[in-house]
């Protein structure tokens, strides 16, 4: 885990992608820094995005279980909260969660 | 010493992969796949060749197969023919693209339907675009020598490509010839170990094959274009080398008494040697033709075909493919290479030798004589095929 956290720091530290050029990639465009994908905000796709009851939250975990993206985190407070920089808003939080905290809202900015 | 062996053709490139010490060889016994494979699984089973035989479940997986090998670091070695080729073609662009040193020998032939075993180009002009080196032979011996030479190149790091050693199905595959078997203490010392500069590895994890958006695609792309042409300096390298080591010299394009001719032959693949034939013939009854075999098919010798075509007033260019809608796909070539010349000679199309069919020494005598009266006369066809019955 130590190795992945370096290795999205150096990810991290790569050049922006309009500023990559033929000779800046890596021999058979092979990727050295595991985890640069963590770099893709992939919640600009988002069409909808998930609000939060948290007085019906059982903690139960269920719709970090199930995210496809991985991206919903435990909070100091302990109840679960999607990353909205890679959240894109598939709503399957919302449909798994037996309590219904979670309600999907258009996304309108 | 190198030893005077006759053998046929197709068990003389397994037996230059022994010499190389392939690592993997991944192969799948499709028809037509030829006895190479099947004489390597020989020597692995017999102990005489320490590798992995991986038989997979058909072409498609064969090639993937050598991917995983070659991205491991491994020497890795397939063949295939016609059908197979066909068959592992989405991944022959991926082992280029991911700079994946796999040699394979491809027994050129047909492509169904009608339904045909036989020799052709047609399966090779399907893979022309794939960013593989390809390479021509003409005979058994080139067949051992190129494949000695193709792993050197291939595995070079200013190379990292894969390699195609093309040879002519059946008409070289399946002959017996008397061959130089040079000695495994001279390939040693001609070809170092593989050394694969980012292999699998689980204490240094990379991402290989990745997805690469508009943003970065085509760099991408120019990054493996811009490798790919500069990969001839060290194919001309290995082939200056092996020259010096082995005594037998090989260039992108060789000519054949081509001095003071207005008009050249033009062949790829085993039909050279009997053109050659052809040429002393017409030589005797007094016309200048003299022959071109272009042994380098990709990365393509523009600068080598200016050198020795740039002066022919007439290039007869005889393809074993047709394009179907276009015509010769080396004809094609040819005369693009020469376009910018200010004296551009005149490209005459022929194809010929689909399926198999022979073309003999008489038949290149007509092809030639017929190729010098288009040049002079015109012809009412982009290109014509020899020997047609109509």
């Amino acid at each position: 885990l130590a190795m992945l956290a370096d290795s999205i720091k150096a990810a991290k530290k790569l050049k922006n992608e309009e500023q990559v050029t033929w000779k800046d990639i890596e021999v058979g465009g092979i990727s050295t820094n595991p985890g640069s994908a963590c770099q893709l905000q992939t919640g600009d796709w988002r069409s909808r995005r998930p609000t939060y009851d948290f007085s019906k939250c059982t903690k139960c975990a269920l719709c970090q279980i199930y995210c496809p993206e991985g991206c919903i985190e435990q909070k100091e407070d302990c109840y679960f909260v999607a990353d909205m920089y890679y959240c894109k808003g598939c709503g399957i939080c919302s449909k798994e969660c037996p309590t219904k905290v979670i309600t999907m809202i258009e996304e309108k900015e | 010493v190198a030893t005077r062996t006759g053998m046929e053709v197709s068990l003389a490139v397994s037996e230059a992969v022994k010499l190389a010490n392939a690592d993997v060889i991944a192969a799948y016994p499709i028809t037509p796949q030829t006895h190479i494979v099947e004489h390597l699984a020989e020597l692995v089973a017999q102990g005489e060749l320490d590798a992995e035989y991986i038989p997979v479940e058909s072409e498609h997986s064969a090639l993937s197969a050598c991917l995983g090998s070659s991205a491991a670091g491994a020497r890795t070695f397939t063949a295939t023919a016609g059908q197979g080729l066909e068959l592992m073609h989405e991944v022959v662009y991926v082992a280029s693209a991911m700079r994946l040193p796999i040699v394979m020998a491809v027994a050129n032939r047909a492509v169904s339907s009608p339904l045909s075993v036989w020799g052709d180009h047609s399966d090779v002009m399907a893979v022309r675009d794939t960013g593989w080196i390809q390479i021509f032979v003409e005979n058994g011996q080139e067949a051992i020598d190129q494949t000695i030479c193709a792993f050197r190149m291939g595995e070079d790091r200013r190379v990292l490509l894969p390699v195609m050693v093309h040879l002519d199905g059946f008409h070289l595959s399946h002959m017996v010839e008397p061959m130089l078997f040079p000695d495994q203490a001279e390939v040693d010392a001609f070809l170092p170990p593989i050394n694969y500069p980012l292999p699998l590895d689980p204490a240094k994890p990379v991402s290989m094959g990745d997805f690469a958006p508009p943003i970065v695609f085509t760099e991408a792309k120019w990054a493996q274009e811009i490798n790919l042409e500069k990969s001839k300096e060290v194919i001309l390298e290995v082939w200056h080398k092996f020259g010096e080591r082995f005594g037998r010299n090989y260039k992108p394009v060789e000519s054949y008494r081509c001095d003071d001719c207005d008009t050249l032959l033009m062949t790829m693949g085993s039909y050279s040697e009997t053109a050659m034939m052809a040429i002393d013939k017409v030589r005797e009854a007094g016309k200048k033709v003299g022959l071109l075999h272009l042994r380098l098919w990709r990365p393509f010798p523009y600068e080598e075909l200016r050198q020795l075509a740039g002066k022919a007033k007439t290039i007869i260019v005889l393809d074993r493919a047709i394009s179907m809608g276009m015509g010769g796909p080396v004809a094609s070539e040819v005369r693009s290479a020469l376009y910018p010349l200010e004296k551009k000679p005149k490209i005459v199309s022929f194809i010929g030798g689909l399926g198999g069919r022979d073309i003999s020494p008489v038949d290149f005598e007509t092809i030639i004589n017929r190729g010098m009266e288009i040049a002079k006369t015109g012809s009412q066809r982009e290109f014509e095929i020899f020997g047609v019955r109509e």
